[in-house]
Protein backbone atom coordinates (compact mmCIF):
# COMPACT_ATOMS: atom_id res chain seq x y z
CA UNK A 1 0.00 0.00 0.00
CA UNK A 2 1.26 3.57 -0.70
CA UNK A 3 1.94 5.75 1.73
CA UNK A 4 -0.64 8.77 1.63
CA UNK A 5 2.12 12.38 0.84
CA UNK A 6 -1.04 13.68 2.74
CA UNK A 7 -3.48 12.55 5.48
CA UNK A 8 -5.57 14.57 7.97
CA UNK A 9 -6.50 12.57 10.93
CA UNK A 10 -9.60 13.76 12.97
CA UNK A 11 -9.20 17.42 12.71
CA UNK A 12 -11.24 20.00 14.71
CA UNK A 13 -11.63 23.63 14.90
CA UNK A 14 -14.08 25.66 16.04
CA UNK A 15 -14.61 29.76 16.50
CA UNK A 16 -16.27 29.98 19.52
CA UNK A 17 -19.48 28.33 19.17
CA UNK A 18 -19.26 28.06 15.61
CA UNK A 19 -17.45 24.30 14.50
CA UNK A 20 -15.83 25.23 11.12
CA UNK A 21 -14.05 21.50 11.07
CA UNK A 22 -15.45 18.56 12.50
CA UNK A 23 -13.75 15.18 13.10
CA UNK A 24 -12.32 15.43 9.21
CA UNK A 25 -10.43 12.67 8.16
CA UNK A 26 -9.07 12.73 4.41
CA UNK A 27 -5.25 11.54 2.24
CA UNK A 28 -3.95 12.80 -0.53
CA UNK A 29 -1.79 9.56 -2.51
CA UNK A 30 0.63 10.18 -4.60
CA UNK A 31 -0.02 11.05 -8.31
CA UNK A 32 -3.27 11.93 -7.67
CA UNK A 33 -5.58 15.33 -7.89
CA UNK A 34 -7.90 15.23 -4.73
CA UNK A 35 -10.81 17.88 -4.93
CA UNK A 36 -12.52 19.04 -2.22
CA UNK A 37 -15.83 20.71 -2.71
CA UNK A 38 -18.51 22.38 -1.06
CA UNK A 39 -20.59 25.47 -0.57
CA UNK A 40 -20.03 28.70 0.75
CA UNK A 41 -19.33 28.28 4.42
CA UNK A 42 -17.98 24.69 4.41
CA UNK A 43 -14.86 25.31 5.86
CA UNK A 44 -12.79 25.06 3.05
CA UNK A 45 -10.68 28.37 3.38
CA UNK A 46 -10.19 27.25 7.19
CA UNK A 47 -9.35 23.36 5.82
CA UNK A 48 -6.66 25.03 3.82
CA UNK A 49 -5.33 26.94 6.56
CA UNK A 50 -4.82 23.78 8.70
CA UNK A 51 -3.29 22.11 6.00
CA UNK A 52 -0.92 24.79 5.61
CA UNK A 53 0.13 25.67 9.28
CA UNK A 54 -1.85 29.72 8.85
CA UNK A 55 -4.14 27.97 11.20
CA UNK A 56 -3.42 25.79 14.17
CA UNK A 57 -6.16 22.80 14.23
CA UNK A 58 -7.86 22.61 18.02
CA UNK A 59 -6.96 18.77 17.72
CA UNK A 60 -6.63 15.76 15.47
CA UNK A 61 -3.03 15.41 13.01
CA UNK A 62 -1.82 16.62 10.15
CA UNK A 63 0.96 13.66 8.37
CA UNK A 64 2.45 15.18 5.45
CA UNK A 65 4.48 12.54 3.68
CA UNK A 66 4.47 9.90 6.90
CA UNK A 67 5.85 12.81 8.97
CA UNK A 68 3.55 14.86 12.01
CA UNK A 69 3.75 18.41 11.09
CA UNK A 70 0.40 19.42 13.31
CA UNK A 71 3.12 21.88 15.30
CA UNK A 72 4.90 22.96 12.10
CA UNK A 73 5.19 26.71 11.80
CA UNK A 74 3.67 27.70 7.51
CA UNK A 75 7.40 28.26 6.46
CA UNK A 76 8.23 24.86 7.91
CA UNK A 77 6.01 23.10 5.88
CA UNK A 78 6.93 25.08 2.72
CA UNK A 79 10.58 24.33 3.26
CA UNK A 80 9.63 20.22 3.91
CA UNK A 81 7.40 20.48 0.12
CA UNK A 82 4.58 22.05 0.74
CA UNK A 83 3.27 24.39 -1.86
CA UNK A 84 0.05 26.52 -1.71
CA UNK A 85 -1.48 28.69 -4.10
CA UNK A 86 -3.86 31.83 -2.42
CA UNK A 87 -7.29 32.34 -2.82
CA UNK A 88 -6.44 35.86 -2.95
CA UNK A 89 -3.67 36.59 -5.01
CA UNK A 90 -0.48 36.91 -3.69
CA UNK A 91 2.17 38.00 -5.55
CA UNK A 92 4.88 40.53 -4.69
CA UNK A 93 3.53 43.51 -7.29
CA UNK A 94 6.64 45.65 -6.99
CA UNK A 95 9.04 42.73 -8.49
CA UNK A 96 9.23 41.79 -11.88
CA UNK A 97 7.58 38.64 -12.72
CA UNK A 98 11.27 36.94 -13.43
CA UNK A 99 11.83 38.37 -9.53
CA UNK A 100 8.60 36.82 -7.99
CA UNK A 101 9.65 33.05 -9.21
CA UNK A 102 13.32 33.70 -8.89
CA UNK A 103 13.00 34.59 -5.26
CA UNK A 104 10.67 31.37 -4.84
CA UNK A 105 13.44 29.21 -6.68
CA UNK A 106 16.30 30.79 -4.18
CA UNK A 107 13.81 29.99 -0.64
CA UNK A 108 13.99 26.35 -2.51
CA UNK A 109 17.79 26.32 -2.64
CA UNK A 110 18.15 27.25 1.23
CA UNK A 111 18.46 29.96 3.41
CA UNK A 112 18.91 33.30 1.84
CA UNK A 113 21.82 34.53 4.68
CA UNK A 114 23.66 35.26 1.45
CA UNK A 115 24.72 39.02 1.32
CA UNK A 116 27.41 39.75 -1.39
CA UNK A 117 26.56 38.50 -4.84
CA UNK A 118 23.95 40.20 -6.98
CA UNK A 119 20.82 37.99 -7.03
CA UNK A 120 19.50 39.37 -9.74
CA UNK A 121 22.87 38.95 -12.25
CA UNK A 122 22.36 35.15 -10.70
CA UNK A 123 21.97 33.04 -14.16
CA UNK A 124 21.36 29.72 -12.30
CA UNK A 125 18.06 31.56 -10.62
CA UNK A 126 17.03 33.22 -13.25
CA UNK A 127 16.79 30.06 -15.41
CA UNK A 128 14.91 27.79 -13.78
CA UNK A 129 12.36 30.85 -12.83
CA UNK A 130 12.71 30.96 -16.75
CA UNK A 131 11.67 27.71 -17.18
CA UNK A 132 9.27 27.63 -14.55
CA UNK A 133 7.34 30.58 -16.59
CA UNK A 134 7.86 29.31 -19.61
CA UNK A 135 5.81 25.87 -18.05
CA UNK A 136 2.75 28.41 -17.28
CA UNK A 137 3.11 30.67 -20.38
CA UNK A 138 4.32 33.87 -19.00
CA UNK A 139 7.52 34.05 -20.38
CA UNK A 140 6.88 37.16 -22.82
CA UNK A 141 5.96 38.84 -19.40
CA UNK A 142 9.07 37.64 -17.37
CA UNK A 143 10.10 41.86 -17.45
CA UNK A 144 7.21 43.41 -16.30
CA UNK A 145 6.28 44.63 -13.06
CA UNK A 146 4.07 41.82 -11.46
CA UNK A 147 1.65 44.49 -9.62
CA UNK A 148 0.43 45.55 -13.77
CA UNK A 149 -0.04 41.78 -15.36
CA UNK A 150 -4.18 41.20 -15.89
CA UNK A 151 -6.06 38.79 -13.05
CA UNK A 152 -5.85 35.87 -15.20
CA UNK A 153 -1.63 36.45 -15.45
CA UNK A 154 -1.57 36.85 -11.55
CA UNK A 155 -3.56 33.88 -11.17
CA UNK A 156 -0.59 32.01 -13.64
CA UNK A 157 1.87 33.62 -11.51
CA UNK A 158 0.28 32.53 -8.77
CA UNK A 159 1.00 28.80 -9.45
CA UNK A 160 4.69 29.41 -11.37
CA UNK A 161 5.09 30.97 -7.44
CA UNK A 162 3.84 27.61 -5.69
CA UNK A 163 6.01 25.76 -8.57
CA UNK A 164 9.01 27.29 -7.89
CA UNK A 165 9.42 25.23 -4.45
CA UNK A 166 9.44 21.92 -6.58
CA UNK A 167 6.21 20.82 -4.06
CA UNK A 168 5.67 17.57 -3.01
CA UNK A 169 2.24 18.53 -2.66
CA UNK A 170 0.15 21.29 -3.99
CA UNK A 171 -2.48 22.63 -2.03
CA UNK A 172 -4.79 24.83 -4.67
CA UNK A 173 -7.13 27.31 -4.03
CA UNK A 174 -9.49 28.10 -6.27
CA UNK A 175 -6.85 28.67 -8.40
CA UNK A 176 -9.67 29.40 -11.38
CA UNK A 177 -11.09 31.90 -9.33
CA UNK A 178 -12.22 35.14 -11.73
CA UNK A 179 -10.61 33.45 -14.68
CA UNK A 180 -12.04 33.47 -18.12
CA UNK A 181 -12.98 30.49 -20.10
CA UNK A 182 -9.51 30.65 -22.23
CA UNK A 183 -7.33 30.93 -19.21
CA UNK A 184 -9.31 27.71 -17.30
CA UNK A 185 -8.88 25.75 -20.32
CA UNK A 186 -5.16 26.68 -20.11
CA UNK A 187 -4.89 26.48 -16.25
CA UNK A 188 -6.38 22.90 -16.81
CA UNK A 189 -4.00 21.57 -19.02
CA UNK A 190 -0.98 23.28 -16.50
CA UNK A 191 -2.27 21.66 -14.06
CA UNK A 192 -2.83 17.87 -15.56
CA UNK A 193 0.39 18.47 -16.97
CA UNK A 194 2.44 19.40 -13.66
CA UNK A 195 0.13 16.29 -11.73
CA UNK A 196 2.70 14.45 -13.57
CA UNK A 197 5.42 15.37 -11.18
CA UNK A 198 3.13 16.53 -8.10
CA UNK A 199 0.09 15.14 -6.19
CA UNK A 200 -2.45 17.93 -5.47
CA UNK A 201 -4.80 19.08 -3.30
CA UNK A 202 -7.46 21.35 -5.20
CA UNK A 203 -10.51 23.26 -3.96
CA UNK A 204 -12.44 24.64 -6.42
CA UNK A 205 -16.05 26.26 -7.58
CA UNK A 206 -15.61 25.67 -10.93
CA UNK A 207 -17.19 22.19 -11.00
CA UNK A 208 -16.75 21.44 -14.89
CA UNK A 209 -12.77 21.97 -13.67
CA UNK A 210 -13.04 19.89 -10.64
CA UNK A 211 -14.52 16.88 -12.96
CA UNK A 212 -11.86 17.09 -15.28
CA UNK A 213 -8.82 17.37 -13.13
CA UNK A 214 -9.97 15.08 -10.06
CA UNK A 215 -8.88 11.19 -9.30
CA UNK A 216 -11.20 11.27 -6.03
CA UNK A 217 -13.45 14.16 -4.84
CA UNK A 218 -14.85 14.86 -1.09
CA UNK A 219 -17.51 17.07 -0.29
CA UNK A 220 -17.38 19.13 2.27
CA UNK A 221 -20.27 20.51 3.81
CA UNK A 222 -20.68 22.23 7.68
CA UNK A 223 -16.89 21.01 8.42
CA UNK A 224 -17.94 17.90 7.57
CA UNK A 225 -16.87 15.45 4.64
CA UNK A 226 -20.36 14.08 3.38
CA UNK A 227 -18.86 11.70 0.60
CA UNK A 228 -15.41 11.16 -0.45
CA UNK A 229 -15.12 9.05 -4.31
CA UNK A 230 -13.86 9.04 -7.22
CA UNK A 231 -16.14 11.90 -9.67
CA UNK A 232 -18.56 9.29 -11.10
CA UNK A 233 -19.54 8.63 -7.21
CA UNK A 234 -19.58 11.52 -6.08
CA UNK A 235 -21.89 12.84 -9.33
CA UNK A 236 -24.14 9.63 -8.42
CA UNK A 237 -24.44 10.30 -4.26
CA UNK A 238 -27.74 11.66 -3.64
CA UNK A 239 -26.24 12.94 -0.50
CA UNK A 240 -24.21 15.21 -2.41
CA UNK A 241 -27.20 16.37 -4.98
CA UNK A 242 -29.33 16.96 -2.32
CA UNK A 243 -26.74 19.31 -0.34
CA UNK A 244 -24.88 20.67 -2.84
CA UNK A 245 -24.72 20.03 -6.42
CA UNK A 246 -27.15 21.64 -8.72
CA UNK A 247 -29.13 19.17 -10.46
CA UNK A 248 -28.56 21.70 -13.75
CA UNK A 249 -25.01 21.23 -13.14
CA UNK A 250 -24.95 17.36 -13.55
CA UNK A 251 -27.33 17.35 -16.58
CA UNK B 1 16.09 51.60 -18.30
CA UNK B 2 17.43 55.26 -18.75
CA UNK B 3 15.81 56.45 -16.17
CA UNK B 4 17.01 53.70 -13.76
CA UNK B 5 20.24 54.56 -15.30
CA UNK B 6 19.78 58.18 -14.38
CA UNK B 7 18.57 57.33 -10.70
CA UNK B 8 20.77 54.30 -9.97
CA UNK B 9 24.03 55.10 -11.08
CA UNK B 10 25.01 58.49 -12.42
CA UNK B 11 22.82 60.55 -9.46
CA UNK B 12 24.93 58.66 -6.59
CA UNK B 13 28.19 58.82 -8.75
CA UNK B 14 27.97 62.66 -9.11
CA UNK B 15 26.53 62.67 -5.40
CA UNK B 16 29.52 61.07 -4.16
CA UNK B 17 31.98 63.41 -6.44
CA UNK B 18 30.73 66.44 -5.53
CA UNK B 19 30.80 65.62 -1.89
CA UNK B 20 34.55 64.27 -2.47
CA UNK B 21 35.23 68.25 -3.62
CA UNK B 22 33.81 69.91 -0.25
CA UNK B 23 37.84 69.97 1.46
CA UNK B 24 38.63 71.92 -1.96
CA UNK B 25 36.18 73.84 -2.36
CA UNK B 26 36.33 75.21 1.42
CA UNK B 27 39.93 75.43 0.95
CA UNK B 28 39.77 77.82 -2.06
CA UNK B 29 37.56 80.11 -0.34
CA UNK B 30 38.39 79.86 2.67
CA UNK B 31 35.35 78.57 4.66
CA UNK B 32 35.64 76.51 7.29
CA UNK B 33 32.18 76.48 8.19
CA UNK B 34 31.16 74.75 4.88
CA UNK B 35 33.31 72.03 5.68
CA UNK B 36 32.62 71.39 9.52
CA UNK B 37 28.50 71.66 8.50
CA UNK B 38 29.51 68.83 5.98
CA UNK B 39 31.56 66.63 8.02
CA UNK B 40 28.34 66.89 10.25
CA UNK B 41 25.69 66.53 7.48
CA UNK B 42 27.99 63.31 6.35
CA UNK B 43 27.60 61.96 9.86
CA UNK B 44 24.09 62.31 9.55
CA UNK B 45 23.84 60.77 6.24
CA UNK B 46 25.86 57.50 7.74
CA UNK B 47 22.59 57.24 9.98
CA UNK B 48 20.02 57.77 7.85
CA UNK B 49 21.35 55.01 5.02
CA UNK B 50 21.34 52.70 7.43
CA UNK B 51 18.06 53.85 8.19
CA UNK B 52 16.52 53.56 4.96
CA UNK B 53 17.82 50.06 4.83
CA UNK B 54 15.47 48.74 7.20
CA UNK B 55 12.40 51.67 6.76
CA UNK B 56 13.10 51.98 3.03
CA UNK B 57 13.68 48.41 1.74
CA UNK B 58 11.81 46.13 5.12
CA UNK B 59 9.57 48.58 5.63
CA UNK B 60 10.23 48.76 9.75
CA UNK B 61 9.77 52.04 10.69
CA UNK B 62 11.99 52.54 13.29
CA UNK B 63 11.68 55.38 15.67
CA UNK B 64 14.31 55.02 18.19
CA UNK B 65 16.99 54.62 15.76
CA UNK B 66 18.78 57.67 17.30
CA UNK B 67 19.60 55.44 20.04
CA UNK B 68 22.26 54.07 18.43
CA UNK B 69 23.94 56.74 17.65
CA UNK B 70 24.16 57.67 21.34
CA UNK B 71 25.85 54.02 21.90
CA UNK B 72 28.64 54.30 19.27
CA UNK B 73 29.29 58.18 20.96
CA UNK B 74 29.15 57.20 24.40
CA UNK B 75 31.55 54.18 23.43
CA UNK B 76 33.99 56.78 22.22
CA UNK B 77 33.26 59.42 25.04
CA UNK B 78 33.43 56.96 27.87
CA UNK B 79 36.72 55.21 26.47
CA UNK B 80 38.00 58.52 26.55
CA UNK B 81 37.44 59.54 30.26
CA UNK B 82 39.87 56.70 31.16
CA UNK B 83 42.05 57.76 28.86
CA UNK B 84 41.87 55.54 26.59
CA UNK B 85 41.97 57.32 22.62
CA UNK B 86 42.51 54.24 19.63
CA UNK B 87 39.73 53.81 17.49
CA UNK B 88 40.63 50.63 17.05
CA UNK B 89 39.55 49.90 20.18
CA UNK B 90 36.40 52.52 20.47
CA UNK B 91 34.84 51.83 17.11
CA UNK B 92 34.79 48.24 17.49
CA UNK B 93 33.71 48.58 20.83
CA UNK B 94 30.48 51.02 20.03
CA UNK B 95 29.57 49.03 17.31
CA UNK B 96 29.57 45.49 19.32
CA UNK B 97 27.68 47.69 22.17
CA UNK B 98 25.19 49.38 19.38
CA UNK B 99 24.64 45.58 17.18
CA UNK B 100 24.03 44.41 20.81
CA UNK B 101 21.23 46.47 21.23
CA UNK B 102 20.09 46.16 18.28
CA UNK B 103 19.65 42.42 18.47
CA UNK B 104 18.40 42.57 22.25
CA UNK B 105 15.84 45.18 21.34
CA UNK B 106 15.23 44.24 17.55
CA UNK B 107 14.35 40.05 18.89
CA UNK B 108 11.62 41.51 20.93
CA UNK B 109 10.33 45.13 18.79
CA UNK B 110 10.17 42.81 15.18
CA UNK B 111 7.50 40.15 16.90
CA UNK B 112 5.04 43.76 16.36
CA UNK B 113 3.67 45.07 13.51
CA UNK B 114 2.84 48.66 12.11
CA UNK B 115 2.02 51.11 15.26
CA UNK B 116 3.30 48.61 17.17
CA UNK B 117 6.63 48.08 15.97
CA UNK B 118 6.91 51.99 15.55
CA UNK B 119 5.74 52.52 19.66
CA UNK B 120 8.05 49.61 21.07
CA UNK B 121 11.09 51.14 18.89
CA UNK B 122 10.11 54.63 20.49
CA UNK B 123 10.24 52.89 23.77
CA UNK B 124 13.32 51.39 23.78
CA UNK B 125 15.03 54.43 22.63
CA UNK B 126 13.60 56.66 25.18
CA UNK B 127 15.03 53.66 27.41
CA UNK B 128 18.43 54.42 26.29
CA UNK B 129 17.95 57.68 26.14
CA UNK B 130 17.07 57.67 30.32
CA UNK B 131 19.72 55.65 30.80
CA UNK B 132 22.43 58.25 29.38
CA UNK B 133 20.61 60.98 31.65
CA UNK B 134 20.79 58.57 34.62
CA UNK B 135 24.86 58.01 33.51
CA UNK B 136 26.12 60.52 36.49
CA UNK B 137 29.93 59.33 36.09
CA UNK B 138 29.89 60.46 32.63
CA UNK B 139 27.81 63.87 32.88
CA UNK B 140 24.24 62.94 33.64
CA UNK B 141 21.93 64.86 31.88
CA UNK B 142 24.83 67.64 30.87
CA UNK B 143 27.26 65.55 28.76
CA UNK B 144 30.48 64.63 28.67
CA UNK B 145 33.09 66.49 26.88
CA UNK B 146 36.49 64.73 25.43
CA UNK B 147 39.51 66.72 25.62
CA UNK B 148 40.52 65.70 22.09
CA UNK B 149 39.76 63.56 19.54
CA UNK B 150 40.51 59.40 18.69
CA UNK B 151 44.03 59.00 17.47
CA UNK B 152 44.76 55.83 14.84
CA UNK B 153 48.12 54.57 15.50
CA UNK B 154 49.30 58.14 15.60
CA UNK B 155 47.74 58.97 12.25
CA UNK B 156 45.98 62.28 13.84
CA UNK B 157 43.21 61.54 11.16
CA UNK B 158 40.89 62.28 13.35
CA UNK B 159 42.30 65.52 14.04
CA UNK B 160 42.70 68.11 10.95
CA UNK B 161 39.53 69.35 9.36
CA UNK B 162 40.01 67.81 6.02
CA UNK B 163 41.40 64.55 6.97
CA UNK B 164 38.18 64.15 9.42
CA UNK B 165 36.10 65.27 6.70
CA UNK B 166 37.90 62.58 4.15
CA UNK B 167 37.35 59.99 6.99
CA UNK B 168 33.58 60.60 7.27
CA UNK B 169 33.45 60.46 3.45
CA UNK B 170 34.92 57.16 3.26
CA UNK B 171 33.15 55.71 5.76
CA UNK B 172 29.73 57.15 4.50
CA UNK B 173 31.20 55.80 0.65
CA UNK B 174 31.80 52.41 2.31
CA UNK B 175 28.63 51.70 4.31
CA UNK B 176 26.44 52.86 1.13
CA UNK B 177 28.58 50.60 -1.00
CA UNK B 178 27.71 47.53 1.36
CA UNK B 179 24.15 48.07 2.18
CA UNK B 180 23.92 48.77 -1.82
CA UNK B 181 25.33 45.87 -2.33
CA UNK B 182 23.50 43.93 0.59
CA UNK B 183 20.09 44.91 -1.26
CA UNK B 184 20.96 43.96 -4.56
CA UNK B 185 21.80 40.34 -3.17
CA UNK B 186 19.63 36.81 -2.11
CA UNK B 187 19.59 39.19 1.58
CA UNK B 188 18.18 42.15 0.18
CA UNK B 189 15.53 40.50 -2.01
CA UNK B 190 13.96 38.22 1.14
CA UNK B 191 13.67 41.60 2.24
CA UNK B 192 12.15 43.83 -0.11
CA UNK B 193 9.58 40.63 -0.62
CA UNK B 194 8.90 40.41 3.06
CA UNK B 195 7.41 44.10 3.00
CA UNK B 196 5.25 42.96 -0.38
CA UNK B 197 3.87 39.82 0.78
CA UNK B 198 4.67 38.16 3.95
CA UNK B 199 2.22 35.64 3.88
CA UNK B 200 3.28 34.59 -0.04
CA UNK B 201 6.98 34.20 2.19
CA UNK B 202 6.33 32.00 4.53
CA UNK B 203 4.45 29.96 1.75
CA UNK B 204 7.80 29.79 0.10
CA UNK B 205 9.51 28.47 3.40
CA UNK B 206 10.47 32.04 4.17
CA UNK B 207 10.46 32.94 7.89
CA UNK B 208 10.79 36.87 7.39
CA UNK B 209 11.59 37.15 10.94
CA UNK B 210 15.13 36.25 11.42
CA UNK B 211 15.87 38.23 7.84
CA UNK B 212 14.50 41.60 9.40
CA UNK B 213 16.45 40.83 12.78
CA UNK B 214 19.72 40.54 10.62
CA UNK B 215 18.32 44.12 9.01
CA UNK B 216 17.73 45.56 11.87
CA UNK B 217 21.52 44.47 13.45
CA UNK B 218 23.14 45.47 10.33
CA UNK B 219 21.28 49.18 10.57
CA UNK B 220 22.12 49.66 14.17
CA UNK B 221 25.70 48.48 13.82
CA UNK B 222 26.60 51.33 11.38
CA UNK B 223 24.36 53.76 12.94
CA UNK B 224 26.91 53.21 15.73
CA UNK B 225 30.00 53.80 13.73
CA UNK B 226 28.11 57.04 12.74
CA UNK B 227 27.63 57.87 16.56
CA UNK B 228 31.39 57.60 17.42
CA UNK B 229 32.18 59.87 14.42
CA UNK B 230 30.07 62.00 16.13
CA UNK B 231 31.62 61.94 19.32
CA UNK B 232 34.90 63.37 17.60
CA UNK B 233 33.03 65.62 15.20
CA UNK B 234 31.61 67.78 18.31
CA UNK B 235 33.81 66.32 20.81
CA UNK B 236 30.69 65.99 23.33
CA UNK B 237 28.02 63.21 23.68
CA UNK B 238 25.14 64.44 25.60
CA UNK B 239 21.59 62.20 25.67
CA UNK B 240 20.56 64.58 23.50
CA UNK B 241 22.07 62.70 20.74
CA UNK B 242 19.17 59.28 21.16
CA UNK B 243 16.23 61.75 21.92
CA UNK B 244 13.33 61.01 20.20
CA UNK B 245 13.70 63.98 18.42
CA UNK B 246 16.18 63.34 16.81
CA UNK B 247 14.86 59.70 15.65
CA UNK B 248 11.70 61.70 14.09
CA UNK B 249 14.20 63.97 12.60
CA UNK B 250 16.02 60.94 10.79
CA UNK B 251 12.67 59.40 9.16
CA UNK B 252 12.08 62.29 7.93
CA UNK B 253 15.02 62.64 6.26
CA UNK B 254 14.88 59.12 4.84
CA UNK B 255 11.08 59.87 3.53
CA UNK B 256 12.39 63.23 2.20
CA UNK B 257 15.05 61.92 0.22
CA UNK B 258 12.73 58.74 -1.30
CA UNK B 259 12.62 55.32 0.36
CA UNK B 260 14.57 52.78 -0.67
CA UNK B 261 17.13 53.88 -2.84
CA UNK B 262 19.79 54.51 -0.08
CA UNK B 263 21.48 57.73 -2.22
CA UNK B 264 18.07 59.17 -1.59
CA UNK B 265 18.59 59.12 2.11
CA UNK B 266 21.75 61.10 1.90
CA UNK B 267 19.86 63.54 -0.32
CA UNK B 268 16.99 64.07 1.93
CA UNK B 269 20.04 64.41 4.77
CA UNK B 270 21.70 67.22 2.62
CA UNK B 271 18.69 68.94 2.25
CA UNK B 272 16.72 68.76 5.74
CA UNK B 273 20.43 69.74 7.07
CA UNK B 274 20.99 72.74 4.61
CA UNK B 275 17.60 74.20 4.42
CA UNK B 276 17.18 74.51 8.16
CA UNK B 277 20.84 76.11 8.66
CA UNK B 278 19.94 78.48 5.51
CA UNK B 279 16.14 78.94 7.32
CA UNK B 280 17.09 79.53 11.05
CA UNK B 281 19.63 82.13 9.54
CA UNK B 282 16.36 84.23 8.24
CA UNK B 283 14.02 83.98 11.51
CA UNK B 284 14.10 82.22 14.53
CA UNK B 285 10.65 81.17 13.55
CA UNK B 286 12.22 79.16 11.00
CA UNK B 287 9.69 76.35 11.63
CA UNK B 288 7.12 77.97 10.58
CA UNK B 289 8.26 77.72 7.13
CA UNK B 290 10.13 74.38 6.94
CA UNK B 291 6.92 72.16 8.49
CA UNK B 292 4.93 73.56 5.70
CA UNK B 293 8.03 72.40 3.33
CA UNK B 294 8.18 69.10 4.33
CA UNK B 295 4.86 68.40 4.27
CA UNK B 296 4.25 69.72 0.58
CA UNK B 297 7.14 67.49 -0.27
CA UNK B 298 6.19 64.60 1.41
CA UNK B 299 2.15 65.06 0.08
CA UNK B 300 3.14 66.38 -3.86
CA UNK B 301 6.27 64.43 -4.19
CA UNK B 302 5.76 60.78 -3.51
CA UNK B 303 8.77 59.35 -3.47
CA UNK B 304 10.45 62.39 -1.81
CA UNK B 305 13.07 64.34 -3.43
CA UNK B 306 14.38 60.71 -5.53
CA UNK B 307 10.57 61.11 -6.87
CA UNK B 308 11.26 64.51 -8.11
CA UNK B 309 13.83 62.72 -10.81
CA UNK B 310 12.34 61.24 -14.01
CA UNK B 311 13.48 57.63 -13.89
CA UNK B 312 11.22 54.87 -12.84
CA UNK B 313 11.11 54.95 -8.94
CA UNK B 314 7.46 55.04 -10.19
CA UNK B 315 7.70 51.28 -9.49
CA UNK B 316 7.19 51.31 -5.68
CA UNK B 317 4.68 54.63 -6.02
CA UNK B 318 2.63 52.94 -8.35
CA UNK B 319 2.69 49.48 -6.44
CA UNK B 320 1.07 50.82 -3.79
CA UNK B 321 -1.38 52.33 -5.26
CA UNK B 322 -2.59 49.61 -7.59
CA UNK B 323 -2.83 47.09 -4.56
Amino acid sequence: MTCPILELKDLNKAYDALQVTRNLSLKVLPGEIHAVIGPNGAGKTTLIGQISGATPSDSGQVLFGGTNVTGWSVAERAKAGLGRTFQITAILPEFTVLENVALGVQAHEGHSFRFFRNAARDQDLNEKAASILTEVGLADRASLRAGNLSHGEKRMLELALALAGEPKLLVLDEPMAGTGPEETARLIEILLAVKQRCPMLLVEHDMDAVFKLADRISVLVYGEIIASGAPDEIRADPKVREAYLGEEELA
Amino acid sequence: MTGSLLKNTILPLALFAALALVPAYADVFDDRFVLLFFTRILVFAIVAISLDFILGLGAMVSFGHAAYIGFGAYAVAILSEHDIWEAWISFPLAVAAGGLFALITGAISLKTRGVYFIMITLAFGQMAYFTATSLSAYGGDDGLTMWGRSELFGTGLFTGDASFYYLVFGVLAAAYLLLRTFAASRFGRVLKGAKQSEPRLEAMGIDPYRYRLAAYVIAGMIASVAGALMANQSEFVSPAYMSWHRSGELIVMVILGGLGSLHGAILGTIAYMVLEEVLSGYSEHWRLVFGPLLILVVLYGRGGLMGLIPGQIGRQSRGEADQ
